[in-house]
Formats: structure tokens, sequence, C-alpha cells
């Protein structure tokens, strides 16, 4: 079952996450929550030098949100934080596209894989979870790194 | 059994909907706590009024105005026959939410009959919908009133021992029946708890009237709220019933056209109930739609209803118990108890439950059911949710039961 949404590739990265667990050091902490299911993920980000260095998390949700922040740190962790901001806006067309946008792999990896959920309007904000705490982070690092010169 | 009177298949009959097929399988719609399906005879009575005799109601003189008048204030009396009220105790409301929150907005105005302030105590319980919980917490915010509730017992009932009920007490509001645990309340006990300390009791009915026989002046209620679309009719009217009394103490909620007596520039008075709580053009097709639902919940019989649902309750809760890994919040026999039945699954999320149940035909609610305090204190941060309704059939919760057995096979949870 679930042809188009549980994808083989959703479902190992949601059994085996990658980069799961609160590290240190880290820059700023984010908490975001998805209100209408309770899912909920904390996300800790460290920028240097206009590199994103490291993106750790911990949280609790459905094996949308969980696989997708999985798939984001994959593509975030080591990428200067302008080439990991275009990753995000095409996940975020991605997302937005009902299922009528054929995916970059060359730019989303593994998130080709959530290209089936944008037709699943409910679960869209899933699949954003994670993606919205580390922009919301990665932001924030930013600014304070740019107040600090 | 279910009374002999009552044949599922002709009530589904009635449902257009139900004969649909949902990702290539029959529906199978376990979603009714949420919103019920509407009858031919429903929409029949809405398009008839709206096609011949449709206008706006009150201060109209030409005939389609009297008419759409008479339909409307026919609606009132048929709806408050249902919950055994006089016509004059029935406000039409938009929801249950909106019947609350004129509660408890009316008892932070001037003129209530409640003043509150420091000191004083508006007293909820654990189990309440947010609408029965969030319009409480924001009167004692701008009141200064504390806010106490009833805790939950670990088979999800009120913890009734609680000492939260004092001569402090001024409003005591409470769900007949949970929307997410199905646990159905003593209402009658807490109302006198109420009484004897000179409260106020704010009963939200949603989850009641639907599906039981309610005697609003059996309960001793001061006031109870319950909607529409969860019995038959139409998104977009609710009621909120008060013992007359009550309701001609309370000052209004919103202010406009039809709740007035006088107005000058300076001030206005306010028209008598159940008017002065119906501000603007009111609900008018929808009430009317209302009470074709009752009448039709009448002809069928609530006590045939319940039986029914009873049955498919026990079948449900027997079921899911003899399934491995997974665990009924609430109460797990029929007693005392609506049909609303939320589960988990061990190991897979219920938003994935939800999903993959949905591939099989088969609706059923995940989350947090607007009570997320309820989730947190059984340690879950969501369920999974099947209800039952006049409708469902002994069959469509076998479906049930086999497709959580698959949803467990796909995701390796057994």
């Amino acid at each position: 079952m679930s042809d188009s949404l549980y994808q083989e590739i959703i479902l190992d990265h949601y059994r085996n996450p990658h980069h799961k667990g609160l590290r240190e050091p880290y820059d700023v902490e984010v908490h975001h929550v998805n209100p209408t299911c309770g899912d909920e993920v904390t996300v800790r980000v460290a920028v240097k030098d206009g590199v994103v260095e490291d993106v750790s998390y911990d949280g609790h949700g459905c094996s949308i949100s969980q696989a997708a922040t999985s798939v984001m740190t994959d593509l975030v962790i080591g990428k200067p934080v302008a080439e990991a901001l275009v990753k995000h806006d095409a996940f975020l067309e991605l997302m937005q596209s009902r299922g009528a946008l054929e995916p970059d792999e060359d730019v989303l990896e593994d998130g080709i894989a959530f290209a089936g959920v944008s037709k699943y309007p409910a679960r869209v904000k899933c699949a954003l979870l994670g993606w919205m705490a580390w922009k919301d982070a990665t932001a924030q690092a930013v600014a304070v790194a740019g107040g600090e010169h | 059994m279910s009374a002999p009177s009552f044949d599922v298949e002709a009530v589904r009959k009635d449902f257009p909907v139900l004969s649909r097929e949902v990702n290539g399988r029959p529906l199978v719609y376990l979603d009714s706590a949420s919103s019920s399906h509407k009858p031919r005879q429903v929409l029949e009575a809405e398009r008839q009024f709206v096609e011949e005799h449709y206008s706006n109601v009150h201060r109209g003189v030409h005939t389609l105005s009297q008419e759409a008048t008479d339909a409307y204030e026919s609606a009132r009396a048929t709806v408050a026959g249902f919950i055994g009220g006089a016509p004059r105790e029935v406000v039409f409301t938009k929801n249950v939410t909106e019947a609350l929150n004129l509660v408890a907005y009316s008892l932070g105005n001037p003129g209530s009959p409640v003043q509150l302030g420091p000191g004083d105590e508006v007293c909820v319980t654990e189990l309440e919908h947010h609408s029965n919980l969030v319009p409480w917490q924001q009167l004692c915010e701008r009141t200064g009133a504390t806010l106490r509730w009833f805790g939950l017992t670990d088979e999800g009932r009120l913890a009734l021992d609680d000492d939260v009920v004092t001569e402090r007490t001024k409003v005591l509001a409470f769900g007949h029946v949970s929307n997410i645990l199905g646990t159905e309340n003593p209402v009658r006990e807490l109302a006198d708890r109420a009484r004897a300390v000179g409260a106020l009791s704010v009963v939200d009915g949603a989850q009641a009237v639907p599906h039981q026989a309610v005697s609003v002046t059996d309960l001793g209620v001061d006031l109870y709220a319950f909607t529409g679309h969860k019995m038959l009719a139409p998104t977009g009217v609710g009621v909120l019933w008060g013992r007359a009394d009550v309701l001609d103490a309370l000052p209004p909620f919103m202010g406009g056209g039809s709740m007035i007596e006088q107005v000058t520039m300076e001030r206005s008075t306010y028209a008598a109930v159940p008017e002065r709580f119906e501000a603007g053009t009111p609900v008018i097709s929808q009430a009317i739609a209302l009470a074709a639902a009752c009448d039709y919940l009448t002809e069928v019989g609530l006590d045939a209803v319940k039986a029914h649902e009873v049955e498919l309750t026990a079948r449900l809760l027997d079921g899911l118990r003899a399934l491995p890994g997974v665990r009924v919040l609430g109460p797990d026999t029929t007693e005392l108890r609506g049909s609303a039945v939320s589960f988990v699954v061990d190991g897979v999320h219920p938003h994935d439950v939800g999903q993959s149940l949905d591939e099989h035909g088969i609706a059923v609610r995940v989350g947090h059911h607007c009570a997320a305090p309820v989730c947190r204190r059984y340690g879950v941060p969501a369920t999974a949710r099947a209800s039952t309704y006049l409708y469902n059939t002994a069959a469509e919760i076998d479906a049930l039961l086999e497709g959580i057995q698959q949803v467990q096979a796909f995701w390796g949870a057994r």
C-alpha cells in the first residue's frame, strides 16, 4: 500500500534517522510544533564562517516529519548557508506543488522521495516541520554572527 | 441486540455518501464524532424551505418573511422539544464553540448575575474539548478569577473526589460525553454539586445529543450547548439551551440588529430572550434543517440509535482489546460511555495509522482531537479515534480491525 506516499527511502529515514540527538556546540536552538497534530521538534544549528557546521535535533512525530528532518540534515550539514537555503527553497516548492513538480535529484537527493507527500495537503506541514525549524534557527544564527562583526 | 425496529441498511439508504468508494474501497466512515453525514430528508427540508419560502426572518410584513419567520420559530420549538426544553430557552448559535463563548463573555459583561473577580473560581475538567476550556481560561484572564479543574483517573473517568467545587466556585463547566475518550460524565451529580454552592452549571453536550435521549430538565443543568453538524444537520447551526430564569438574567454577548429593544445614539436596551442572543440575521435555513434532523432522529428513535451504537462500540472495544500492540484510551466497557473510541498502535504514529487506514477507505480521525491536555495526561502525542453513528455496521467495525492489522504488518509493528 501507500505507493505514492510511503516511499522506501522515507521509511528508511524514519526507522534509522540521520544526525538525530541534540549535540554541542551550537549557536541557536529552536523548538517548533505542529499544533494540528502535536508533532514537536527541537533543532540546534551551528554556523561558522557562513557554513552550516552542524544540525542536531530531537522530537517526536509521524514518519513523514521524522524522515523529512533526517533528510534535511543530510542536505544542509557542511553546506554554505546560501546553498542550504537553495535546498530549503527547492524542498518548499516541491511540497507546495500538489504533485505537479518533477524534483531535481541533484539538489534534493533523498528529498525527492517526498514528491508524493505534496499530494496530501494534510501531511505537507509534517514534511516541513523540521525544515522550518532549521530555517528559523539558521536565520537567528546568521543574525547573531552578523551582529558580532 | 439492537431494538428490533432498527434497520441499519434502511438507514444507510438515506445517506448517499455512504455508497461511495475511497481509494477503490467502499467508504467506511468512522469519524462522526467530528462531523456526521446528512440524510436526504434533512437536505430536502432545507432545499424545500429555500426554494419555496425563503426570506429574512422577523420584522417583515410580506408573505415570504412571515412564512420564513414561522418556519424558523417552528424549528426552534422542534429543537426545544427534542431536548425537553421550552422554545424561548433555545438560542441558535453558529456551533457549540460560539454557544460556550456566548456564556463565557456574557458572564464577564456589565450586568452579569455573576460578578467574577480575584478570589472567585471557575471550575472545569481535564477532559474538556478546547471549546469548553479556552473560553473559561480567557474569562479568568479578563476577570482575575482562578481556573480549577477535576483531574482524570487512569481509567479515563473524572476524579470526582478532587475537592475543586467550593464556596468560591461561580461556574462549573463540563462535557456530557467526551469527544476523545468517550467517557459519559455524571451530569446530574455535577449539576447538583454546582447548585449546592450557588454556581452555574454549563454543559457541552456536543457528543451526547446526537446519540442518546437527553432531557435538560431531568439533568438539572443551567446551560447546555450542542451543535447541528454532529447530529445529521448542516454546519453553521448550534444551540445554547438555558433555563428560562438563567437566560433572562444574562446580559448580551454580541450587539447588533434583532437583539435590541430601543436604540438611541447614547444607549440601547435589549430584547427579551432568545432574541437578545441572536444578533444579526440568524442561521435560518440551517436551523430549519436542524429541526428536520431532530425529526429524523425522533422517528428512528434515540433509544434504538443508542442500542445500535452500544452494540458497535462493544464489538470495537472487544476487537481492539484482542489485538496485540493496540491500546485503548478511556473506558474499556460500554458502561457510561459514548461511541468515540481512541486508540494507539505501538510503534506507529497516529498520523501514519490514519493515513494507512485511508488507503483502505477507512476514515478515522487522528491528532489530539482538540483535547491536548487529555493526550498529555496519558502520555501520548496524539491518538487515532474511531467513532460510530446510527449508519455504521458491524461489518465496518470488522473492516477497521482488519485494517489495523494490515497497518501493523506494513509498519512492521507486529
